[in-house]
């Protein structure tokens, strides 16, 4: 037991220093804009005398050592300073946002997760089938079509061909649960394109590769039916993969959201750092990047956690 | 068909199918087995045995099919049977031992679970009933505490006890017929007489039939009633096993009972100055210390063999010596000069002195580059070499292994067999022209009659060229073979140094005694008789 | 090998259709187009017609000429991308695998540390800093894969550098330099070709994802991804013409997809 908590804790670790590592690349992007901040976020009107005001009250009259670790203990307590743009406090631009995005990725995921499952679990099972065939040819496609592409074809054809939908995500936070999830029905199918066939295709591989292990031939010796070779004596071993599979891939749903806000101009996180980006609003960007960052860390750092922790020679140690 | 046969296999033949080419793997075997027979199976690697052993189970792996022929089990022809009926008499009637239990056994589930998993699937115990059944056993196959042992994880036990597991496994439905495939190939001598003796034991006590099917003629005489030779898919010659061992017919048969009896002519005896020494030699990998305080030397013309099992540190010497593995503390020196421990540190000519050989062949040579460009580059490196005159000294050099410059020059390894390809590897290493050449279980991955020609030509390289050899084994036959001096290593320690003859000849250290006793000898019997001795011992 | 060339799959074939097809536009775009890459030649948006076939885009430029150039463009831009991405990915994995110890613990990590922020958002945050530029695409993105070429480079060269005739290289005393180019890239070359036809798609896909975001590829320069940027209003019109370069995208990166994914299949020796 030892083992694998020396390994746990080592992976937190990890994880922690990670995160620290990246609020350092994070806040020195600041450093690296060119040109004077204040001025550029002034106008080249503005009096020496209120350049000086407003650095003060960025705090850049200070060393940047200093200003990181105040930069830091401020977004530990969600604060992230004041847009660039248009002087807004960039927690209050972002919260909601969030919570838009969050919502997307999570009712995509919860269509896409079971859907890749079985689709992968079946495809293993029938592997050189036809319907093998069929689904790697599709999932081929689907992973090597950009995503606005994907988007936009169901836009033309849901949106705008059959007019089921609206072809803008447009949600507001008094909305009621049932009104949202159809509004945002089309741009979690396209977010569920795209992830189902990386999920489906990785699933598949996860199971195969036991698949042509001898203790699955040892199986066979004995007897044992097909389906229960994959189920009790395959599946269990392709658990780590899967739960990786399946972190990576909701991981991969919170920035994949980025371009799908985009073209449905939902009010998401992803879209406004794109704006902000446009704008060169660096704190907002900041703020998005680290909160990007961190879900995706989370989701690795669960999904290797819980590989360790199902890892049978870490749990029973010699 | 006479009833008394349990299984009979009439004119079978199978083909490999592969990138759309058909091989013949058996070409028209028969088998007859009655009920308590056990029959040895025995051939080189590519005679078919696992391949004739899995079909006598009805199965064949993916890219084989089987072409023609009869599979008849208890008088029912098992290729007329469909996949469920098939799968109604895998592990209840007919059962299978694996080569790598290790690998065999599933990693994410109890010992206990996977052995009981077919009776309680099939109902014919419940879960306690099967579990007690496994318990008595593991207790036949002398498993320690053979009522925890169920509840243990494979990795957790060592590969000598998960063999006999998979006899117990392969024993629960009290099958007709059991399929041991290499059971104890991969196993070190002294764990492979506990899992024999385990096997022998439940065959007989149970009066269960068995194919036994191995490369090594000495393990077969003391299982089998009979044994059967094969070789490219065909039988050479099939005897009780007290005639074939005393009489062999064929030919080939006659090449793999003597292949263990070369012995090299005595060299020069050690004097003056040792080429080599290594001195109170220490090592750990991490905080593991895996050599501890070794010394040996190497003479000029002679060649020390260091024998051991896995885990014994024989290799580690080795790395240690080539500085692969710096030591911690010690020395090793060369002509009286000691080198630097780890190969980075050493001058290029005392790299060039010291050169190695690889067990592994297809490893230890570069897949895309040609015969010539492996051994030419050590020539062009070391001897100061132009390109053209490297090459000479590959045409050369191949020609002393004895294979034609012409025909193998423009050739890449993965075209050659893997005796040529281990003969490329020891022209490599002469091209330094090295004075020390270590040898790691060189012969170990070929069959029987190729090794004995690659231990010739290392004989016949040292008589002309005097070089000194490294030869590192834990086969004792080999050790007999070409050893000069002998180094028996037992965890990280030598446990005894000395002249071949000194060291082969009682009154022995227990360990030396232990591994001497172990390594099976080539005559029905003799496994009887080791268990009877040692019963004794532990009885007085 | 010629026997098994004579069974192209039919995926396989048609992606070599495609990119052959592709490759022509590439290399003649001048003599092919029927209009110059930044020409306006009539009022915008202009419906399909036998003039401009697949009409004119927001500006009033020729919409074949530009997907055509588009072909050039793009295309030359993901290469060169690529290839430096393959540059500074491999370098690292090789290095890092013979050399082991302190190198090459600092090499993982660091990516390691880079690969933990999200790809797109890493390429967000570098483009706030530098403004959105070519050469900073470019740049960043080939950083930014570069990451994922190493990571197989040295997965790769991983399992090579422990087999016993790199052991004897290193024992001859042979240097850096020879032991990647002789010893570990032959050995190398499949999953490594297999690798650069598979980035070769992704930083395809990244660069026009950036470019439809309006902060890759600059106007007027003609690129599939902002090519549907510029057109995307007429979508909401039903007018399917900006979906254009966007399935060009989509064809070619699932030609090469197909391709690789039949080289792979190949030379892992595996039958249908």
């Amino acid at each position: 037991m030892h083992q694998l908590l020396g390994l746990i804790l080592k992976r937190l670790g990890f994880g922690a220093i990670t995160l620290l590592v990246i609020s350092v690349i994070v806040f020195s992007a600041v450093e690296f804009l060119p040109g004077d901040l204040a001025q550029q976020v002034l106008g080249q009107s503005a009096t020496e005398e209120t350049v000086a005001a407003f650095r003060r009250e960025l705090g850049l009259d200070q060393p940047s050592v200093t200003r990181y670790f105040i930069w830091l203990a401020d977004v530990a307590h969600g604060d992230f300073g004041n847009s660039l743009a248009n002087g807004q406090a960039v927690s209050g631009l972002i919260a909601q946002r969030f919570a838009n995005t969050l919502f997307l990725a999570g009712y995509a995921a919860a269509i896409a997760v079971p859907i890749a499952l079985i689709l992968g679990v079946l495809a293993a099972l029938t592997r050189r089938s036809l319907f093998d065939r069929l689904i790697n040819i599709l999932s081929l496609g689907a992973i090597s079509m950009p995503e606005f592409f994907i988007a936009y074809i169901m836009v033309t054809l849901f949106a705008l061909k059959f007019g089921w939908f609206s072809p803008l995500a447009n949600v507001t936070p008094e909305m009621p649960l049932g009104t949202r999830l159809w509004a945002t029905l089309l741009p979690a199918l396209t977010l569920n394109l795209v992830v189902v066939a990386h999920m489906m295709r990785m699933t598949r591989a996860s199971i195969l590769s036991p698949m042509a292990s001898p203790y699955i031939e040892m199986a066979d010796l004995k007897g044992i039916t097909p389906l229960r070779v994959v189920i009790r004596h395959a599946l269990p071993n392709a658990l780590a993969p899967i739960i990786n599979v399946v972190a990576l891939t909701l991981a991969y749903l919170v920035v994949g959201v980025v371009i799908v806000e985009v073209v449905f101009v939902y009010p998401g996180l992803g879209q406004l750092m794109v704006d902000s980006v446009a704008k060169r609003d660096m704190t907002v960007v900041q703020a998005c990047c680290l909160i990007f960052a961190l879900t995706y860390i989370l989701l690795n750092l669960t999904a290797d956690i819980l590989a360790i922790a199902t890892n049978p020679r870490l749990l029973h140690p010699k | 068909m006479t009833d008394k046969n349990l299984l009979e296999i009439r004119g079978l033949k199978i083909e490999g199918r592969r990138d759309g080419k058909v091989t013949e793997i058996i070409r028209g075997v028969d088998i007859t087995l009655g009920e308590g027979e056990v029959l040895g199976l025995i051939g080189e690697s590519g005679a078919g045995k696992s391949t004739l052993g899995l079909a006598s189970m009805g199965y064949t792996r993916a890219g084989c099919v089987i072409s023609e022929g009869d599979i008849r089990f208890r008088g029912e022809n098992l290729r007329n049977l469909d996949a469920a009926a098939q799968r109604r008499l895998r592990g209840r009637r007919i059962a299978y031992v694996a080569q790598s239990a290790a690998a065999a056994f599933n990693p994410a589930h109890r010992l206990g679970a996977q052995v009981t998993e077919v009776p309680v699937l099939r109902s014919l115990m419940t879960q306690p009933q099967a579990d007690r059944e496994a318990i008595s056993l593991f207790e036949e196959v002398q498993l320690p505490s053979p009522v925890a042992f169920g509840l243990r994880y494979p990795h957790q036990v060592s590969g000598g006890q998960l063999q006999r597991a998979m006899t117990a496994m392969a024993m629960i439905c009290k099958p007709n017929l059991i399929i041991f495939d290499e059971p104890t190939t991969a196993l070190d001598v002294t764990t492979q007489i506990e899992v024999l003796t385990a096997i022998k034991k439940i065959v007989r006590d149970h009066g269960t039939a068995a194919i036994y099917i191995t490369h090594d003629l000495a393990v077969v005489a003391q299982i089998a009633d009979r044994i059967k030779v094969l070789r490219y898919g065909e039988e050479v010659e099939e005897a009780e096993t007290a005639r074939m061992m005393a009489a062999p017919r064929e030919n080939y048969t006659r090449s793999l009972w003597s292949v263990r009896s070369f012995r090299k002519q005595a060299h020069t005896d050690a004097q003056g100055q040792p080429l080599a020494t290594i001195e109170n030699v220490i090592a750990h990998y991490g905080e593991l210390k895996v050599l501890d305080d070794v010394s040996v030397e190497l003479h000029r013309g002679r060649t020390l063999a260091v024998v051991g099992e896995s885990g014994s540190g024989k290799t580690t010497l080795a790395r240690a010596l080539c500085g692969l593995l710096p030591s911690t503390s010690g020395q090793v020196t060369l002509s009286g000069t000691s080198l630097a421990p780890s190969f980075r540190g050493r001058r290029r000519d005392q790299l060039k002195s010291i050169q190695m050989i690889y067990q592994m062949a297809d490893t230890a040579l570069n897949a895309r580059q040609t015969v010539g460009e492996i051994i030419a580059r050590p020539a062009e490196l070391f001897l100061g070499k132009t390109k053209p005159q490297s090459f000479d000294r590959a045409r050369e050099l191949l020609d002393l292994i004895g294979m034609e410059p012409g025909t193998f020059l423009h050739r890449y390894p993965g075209e050659l067999s893997g005796g040529q390809k281990q003969r490329v590897s020891i022209a490599r290493a002469l091209a330094a022209k090295p004075e020390l050449i270590v040898c790691d279980e060189v012969t170990s991955a070929l069959d029987q009659i190729v090794a004995e020609g690659i231990l010739k030509l290392l004989d016949q390289i040292q008589t002309e060229l005097g070089t000194a050899f490294m030869y590192i084994t834990h086969d004792l036959d080999t050790v007999r073979a070409i050893a000069d001096d002998v180094a028996v290593m037992h965890r990280g320690k030598l446990v005894r140094y000395g002249p071949k003859e000194k060291v082969l000849t009682p009154p022995f250290d227990p360990y030396t005694e232990l591994l001497l006793s172990s390594v099976p000898e080539m005559r029905c019997g003799w496994l009887d008789d080791v268990i009877e001795s040692r019963g004794q011992t532990a009885t007085a | 090998m010629a026997r098994r060339i004579g069974k192209i799959p039919p995926t396989a074939a048609f992606g070599i259709a495609v990119v052959t097809t592709y490759s022509v536009a590439v290399l003649f775009a001048p003599v092919i187009a029927p209009y110059g890459q930044t020409e306006v030649v009539g009022a915008p948006f202009l419906p399909w017609s036998g003039e401009h076939p697949f009409g004119t885009d927001n500006l009033g430029r020729d919409m074949l000429t530009r997907l055509i150039y588009g072909a050039r463009n793009s295309v030359a831009l993901a290469l060169v991308t690529t290839l430096l991405a393959f540059l500074i990915g491999t370098a690292a994995g090789f290095v890092g695998s013979i050399l082991k110890g302190w190198t090459d613990m600092a090499i993982g990590r660091s990516v390691d540390v880079l690969m933990a922020i999200p790809a797109l958002i890493f390429a967000l945050l570098l483009l706030t800093i530098t403004g959105p530029s070519l050469v900073a695409t470019v740049l960043v993105v080939a950083l930014i894969e570069g990451t994922r070429v190493y990571r197989l480079t040295r997965a790769v060269a991983g399992n090579l550098v422990v087999m016993e005739f790199v052991e004897a290289a290193q024992l001859r005393g042979e240097s850096l330099w020879w032991i990647i180019r002789r010893e570990l890239l032959p050995n190398a070359t499949a999953p490594l070709a297999a690798e650069l036809g598979l980035r070769f798609c992704f930083v395809f896909l990244f660069i026009s994802a950036l470019s439809f975001l309006g902060l890759g590829v600059r106007p007027p320069l003609a690129e599939w991804g902002s090519m549907v940027r510029e057109n995307a209003t007429l979508i909401t019109y039903g007018d399917i013409t900006p979906l254009l370069p966007a399935a060009a995208i989509a064809i070619l990166t699932i030609s090469v997809n197909f391709i690789v994914d039949w080289f792979l299949h190949m030379t892992s020796g595996l039958e249908e």
